[in-house]
């Protein structure tokens, strides 16, 4: 097993995603499956090989420091599940 | 730093800079502060679905700049990286920053602590972004029942300058952000408003038994706004740990936050929930390649730093005092330099501008740039006591003159007729009348009490307004007397 | 019948005012509401929006102005792509009620070429998927036969176009997004070079591999949204400054000489035996016009489903970090922070997208970083140097573009088994170079689709071969059977 139900556990806390005991089981065998497919890729030797981060070689793409408009307010928080005052409200800020 | 007899401290910082740039690091949105809340935001910096970041140039010339002032090695390829972790002041739930290829590494800068010297490393400076600002109702962040949030801060340029653990007491940690500060000031970096939260402070510090090699374990204290809380919050942690560790406790690695008002420090959280930030190159930004030529031409504006100009300054005849008071601030100091450059003999330009043009410009709450008072000016009202047309004394009020209407010193005396009486024929007149006014100090000098000669000079000064040259009158009223 | 037409028919039939815009437009919303409740194409239908875009149209050709090749075009968009103050909800319910603030770069470049957008299409939610069943909302139908998906995640546009529901459509192509319901459901889909269109407004899958394109019911057509939709945007730092070529210049019938290459890893296990023959008769029409065929090799395409999963859910699990019920979207009511956060995702994801968090999360943590993630980038380049290799040789490459036809609602339940069946289709987006979907043929009664695989930016090449394939074949005229008993069947 490459990956335990304790890791599936804190995963899903790094996702911050709250599951439900069906949904522990069902990704613990589900990634495992998955990962020990993956693990046909450590029979490939890539020593010395570079990595690709991106599908083009591009560099130093950048932009010239000039302000352009901002969007209004009501653009900015049309979407905001909670606002007030021109501000996102969120509940009580907890420690993780 | 010696701690309760036992202890060594051990220090090192990381400060996040504001970049003086006039947008945010990956979109257009100004970086103005102050406006009202998540009103300097767009689709991009708010994070919404769809939206991509593109480097603002100023940002990397900034960092290399910095960089370079820090005697940093520039790196010829640089990259972004993701650092994900969650908190509802960052727009994605990740911050763009620079992980394993920072755009400046292995630098420092030289601190003096009571006449010693010492160079401290800095391992690395690198860009990231700005997240948003949480604003809480109640007390505190985590009693609050609610909290708000205006991301006109999000997106905001910063350069993450992390210094080698090297530092050993608060003065020197003082010393250190003194001069670091300073050297961003100068080369334009930041603005290095403290007041505005331009300049942040994460202090990390450790103890280790005195004569121990091994570090201790560290806390890092986040997000510290001023020196005075710096120095606070260390002698707070330094004491803490102190005393845990003569307790027998461990000492926890951890996240702590300062409280101001408390005045300590408080957990936020331990380290092992914190660490795993899964960081991995940001896909929507490309690498930066820097090559020489671009470095050479950032180096080739840099400005004389604060440590060349204090040791010219000294070379000038200045005290070490002198010469770190006046460099300051850049502003300050090439206000010294062009008064220099006018003819100025530094030591008296130093007197002047640390003293009577430095209170005016603070009792009128002024920045030297703002000055009244340009250089030049102090300088040509210098040269009219030099030159003996104006006493010191009087020179004084003229500069205030000076400062409220913006006037040139010789204007100023030609309209008040303050123009020191140098005229021997014109004293003559005045002395004869003193000397007639007052017999019985006259005969007091002659029976040898020379304080009396003192009376008359004041008489003499008095009659003139102050406007006689003293030192005429002393040599007139002696050889009057002894006629 | 009218919607059945070619853009570049319509455009004919517009600017000879042989008919409006309106009429078109209402043709298309017509047929719309007859038949999409049986197919569930659309998410969104703008009925309004394109009426009166539509007659704004009319009254520019009323003045007797040139008309742009898709002025006037009725047209829609994956429902990944922003569209300022339309819904644009990824097919997931935590965007159930997000109204973009702006519009995607394609989107302005669309509405600037004067085309009229119908409404926004059903899609994979995040466009994670092969079937478009992982929508939040609904299951879009093959219009082939009802009983099959219509490929992912670009499911609504693929049917969209081939149902003749909009005249063209824009899909996302992440790991076959656009190639593979292309396939399934017999129309031409473009996944240009990774950085040939913008990804400015694309709500992002993974970052490094998604690319938008064209489907479309003729090769003609694919290179006019191409011409409208291709070049160099300032908004997206991956973008490439190229020379933007007119695309309608490659439609040459004619490619003798040209040299394509099969790889035998696109023929041999894992695929359909019935699909590789199609192909195999394809490649003897495209021999019997002059090409140059022989067969090579791409030795790490085993290698590449693994390594696109392992990349492309790395990326999804930190591009899908913001929606945390703060900003935008949808939001779970918690006493804190940290329970609001987790409960909204986990309310507003899906299992599918959740299981992809899940497994690029784990693949970034803290100890397995260079066993997976930096591994699958190493891989990533050597599947990349197989191409750079094999076009050494050869102008195209070919290959099916899916193992096998589509198949039916609920057949690939396991995830893995999902997976397994991109492999015509992620190596491509992970060397970042352009292929196409033709339609090929049919097996049982189902579309297949050809792909030809490009150098980067080499799209008019693919263009070209395209093009004289479908010069001398009849697949893209064919038509599913759409009568109202056929609907009736299906729906039940
Ligand atoms: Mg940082
Ligand atoms: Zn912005």
């Amino acid at each position: 097993m490459a990956i335990s139900r304790e890791d599936v556990i804190y995963v899903a806390g790094l996702a911050r995603l709250e599951l439900n005991e069906q949904e522990i089981q069902d990704y613990t065998q589900q990634l495992n499956s998955i990962l020990d497919y993956a693990a046909m890729l450590e029979h490939l030797d890539t020593e010395g090989v570079v990595p690709t981060a991106h599908a083009v070689p591009l560099h130093n793409v950048l932009r010239e420091d000039e302000v352009k408009p901002s969007i209004s307010h009501d653009k900015t928080l049309r979407n905001a599940p909670d606002a007030e005052e021109g501000f996102f409200r969120v509940p009580r800020i907890s420690l993780t | 730093m010696v701690v309760a007899d036992r202890y060594e401290m051990v220090c090192g910082l990381e400060v996040h800079v504001e970049l003086q740039t006039k947008t945010k690091i990956f979109c257009g949105c100004t970086t103005e502060f102050g406006g009202e809340q998540n009103t300097h935001v767009c689709p991009v910096c708010l994070g919404m679905p769809g939206t991509l970041p593109v480097l603002n140039r100023e940002v990397v010339n900034y960092a290399i700049r910095a960089g370079l002032a820090l005697n940093c090695e520039i790196a010829d390829f640089s990259k972004f990286d993701r650092k994900n972790y969650y908190y509802p002041d960052l727009t994605k739930n990740y911050q763009t920053s620079q992980f394993d290829l920072p755009i400046c590494k292995n630098g420092g800068l030289e601190i003096e602590v009571d006449g010693v010297k010492k160079w401290i490393g800095i391992t690395r400076a690198h860009m990231e972004e700005d997240a948003g600002k949480l604003v809480h109702s109640g007390e505190t962040i985590t009693t609050s029942d609610a909290s708000s949030v205006d991301y006109n801060r999000a997106g905001v340029p910063l350069l993450e300058i992390v210094s080698e653990p090297d530092l050993r007491s608060i003065p020197e940690v003082l010393a250190y952000l003194e001069q670091l500060v300073q050297i961003l000031e100068y080369t334009g970096v930041s603005d290095c408003r403290m007041e505005q939260g331009s300049i942040r402070f994460d202090v990390n510090v450790s103890l280790r038994p005195i004569g121990s090699e091994a570090f201790g374990t560290r806390t890092e204290t986040k997000n510290l706004n001023s020196f005075s809380s710096v120095r606070r919050c260390m002698e707070y942690e330094v004491a803490r740990q102190a005393r845990a560790l003569d307790d027998g406790e461990e000492v926890i690695q951890e996240t702590r936050t300062w409280d101001e008002g408390r005045g300590i420090t408080l957990a936020l959280r331990s380290k092992e929930e914190a660490h795993d930030y899964r960081y991995f190159p940001e896909p929507d930004l490309v690498p930066i390649v820097i090559d020489r030529q671009w470095v050479e031409e950032i180096r080739k504006t840099l400005p004389e730093l604060p440590r060349e100009r204090r040791n010219r300054l000294q070379e000038l005849g200045l005290s070490a005092y002198d010469a770190a008071v006046v460099t300051q601030t850049k502003a300050m100091a090439d206000y010294f330099d062009q008064g220099l450059a006018q003819g100025a003999e530094a030591k008296s330009l130093a007197n002047w501008v640390m003293g009577d043009l430095t209170r005016l410009l603070n009792s009128n709450q002024c920045q030297i740039v703002d000055s009244p008072v340009s250089a030049q000016q102090l300088v040509e009202l210098i040269k009219l006591i030099d030159k003996g047309t104006l006493s010191g004394k009087i020179a004084k009020s003229v500069l205030e003159e000076m400062y409220a209407s913006g006037k040139d010193a010789e204007q100023i005396v030609k309209e008040k007729g303050l123009a020191q009486i140098s005229d021997e024929g014109a004293l003559q007149g005045i002395i004869d009348g003193v000397i007639a006014a007052n017999p019985q100090s006259v005969e007091d000098y002659h029976a040898g009490k020379e304080r009396a000669i003192g009376f008359l000079v004041g008489q003499i000064m008095k009659a003139t307004k102050g406007q006689a040259n003293p030192g005429l009158v002393n040599q007139l009223l002696k050889k009057k007397l002894s006629d | 019948m009218i919607f059945e037409k070619s853009i570049s028919e319509l455009h004919e039939l517009l600017a000879h005012k042989e008919v409006s815009a309106a009429e078109l437009t209402n043709a298309y919303l017509e047929r719309i509401r007859d038949l999409d409740q049986d197919l569930q194409a659309y998410l969104t239908v703008l009925e309004e929006d394109a009426q009166k875009l539509a007659s704004e149209i009319d009254q520019k050709i009323a003045r007797g102005e040139e008309l742009g090749a898709l002025e006037g075009i009725p047209m829609a968009m994956k429902d990944n792509m922003c569209t300022e103050g339309v819904r644009t909800t990824c097919a997931s319910q935590i965007l159930r009620e997000f109204y973009p603030p702006y519009d995607a770069t394609v989107t302005t470049r669309l509405r600037d070429a004067g085309s009229i957008l119908l409404g926004k299409l059903n899609m994979d939610e995040f466009a994670m998927g092969s079937s478009t069943e992982n929508s939040a909302y609904m299951k879009t139908r093959n219009p082939w036969n009802l009983d099959c998906v219509p490929g992912g995640s670009s499911g609504g546009a693929a049917v969209s176009v081939a149902a003749d529901l909009a005249a063209f459509s824009l899909g996302s192509d992440t790991g076959g997004s656009i190639r593979q319901p292309a396939a399934f459901c017999g129309v031409v889909g473009l996944k240009p070079t990774y950085g040939a269109v913008s990804r400015f407004g694309l709500i992002a899958y993974a970052s490094s591999l998604d690319q938008i394109g064209p489907l479309t019911k003729t090769v003609r057509d694919n290179a006019l949204v191409m011409n409208a939709i291709a070049g160099y945007d300032a908004m997206d730092s991956t973008s490439v400054r190229y020379d933007k070529p007119d695309y309608t210049k490659f439609l040459i019938n004619d490619i003798k000489g040209l040299k394509i290459g099969l790889p035998r890893e696109y023929f041999g296990e894992g695929i359909d035996p019935e699909v590789a023959k199609g192909i195999q008769k394809c490649v003897e029409t495209l021999r019997g016009l002059g090409a140059e065929v022989s067969e090579c090799s791409l030795p790490h395409t085993e290698y590449a489903i693994p390594a696109y999963y392992l990349i492309a859910t790395a990326e999804a699990s930190s591009n899908l970090a913001r929606y945390d019920g703060v900003r935008y979207g949808y939001r779970a009511e918690a006493s804190d922070v940290l329970g609001m956060f987790r409960k909204t995702r986990a309310e507003g994801f899906g299992q599918e997208v959740k299981r992809r968090i899940m497994l690029g999360t784990y693949a970034l943590s803290s100890g397995y970083y260079d066993a997976y993630y930096l591994k699958a980038q190493k891989v990533r380049t050597l599947i990349k140097q197989d191409f750079d290799q094999a076009f050494e040789k050869f102008d195209v490459l070919l290959g099916p573009a899916a193992p096998t036809p589509a198949f039916k609602f609920g057949e690939k339940s396991n995830p893995l088994t999902m997976y397994l069946s991109d492999i015509t289709t992620v190596p491509i987006n992970l060397a970042g170079i352009p292929a196409i979907s033709i339609p090929a043929g049919f097996v049982n009664g189902l579309p297949i689709g050809m792909q030809l695989m490009g150098k980067p930016f080499n799209e008019g090449t693919l263009y070209r071969v395209a093009y004289t394939f479908e010069q001398t074949t009849n697949y893209h005229t064919l038509k599913p059977n759409l009568s109202g008993e056929v609907l009736a069947r299906g729906s039940r």
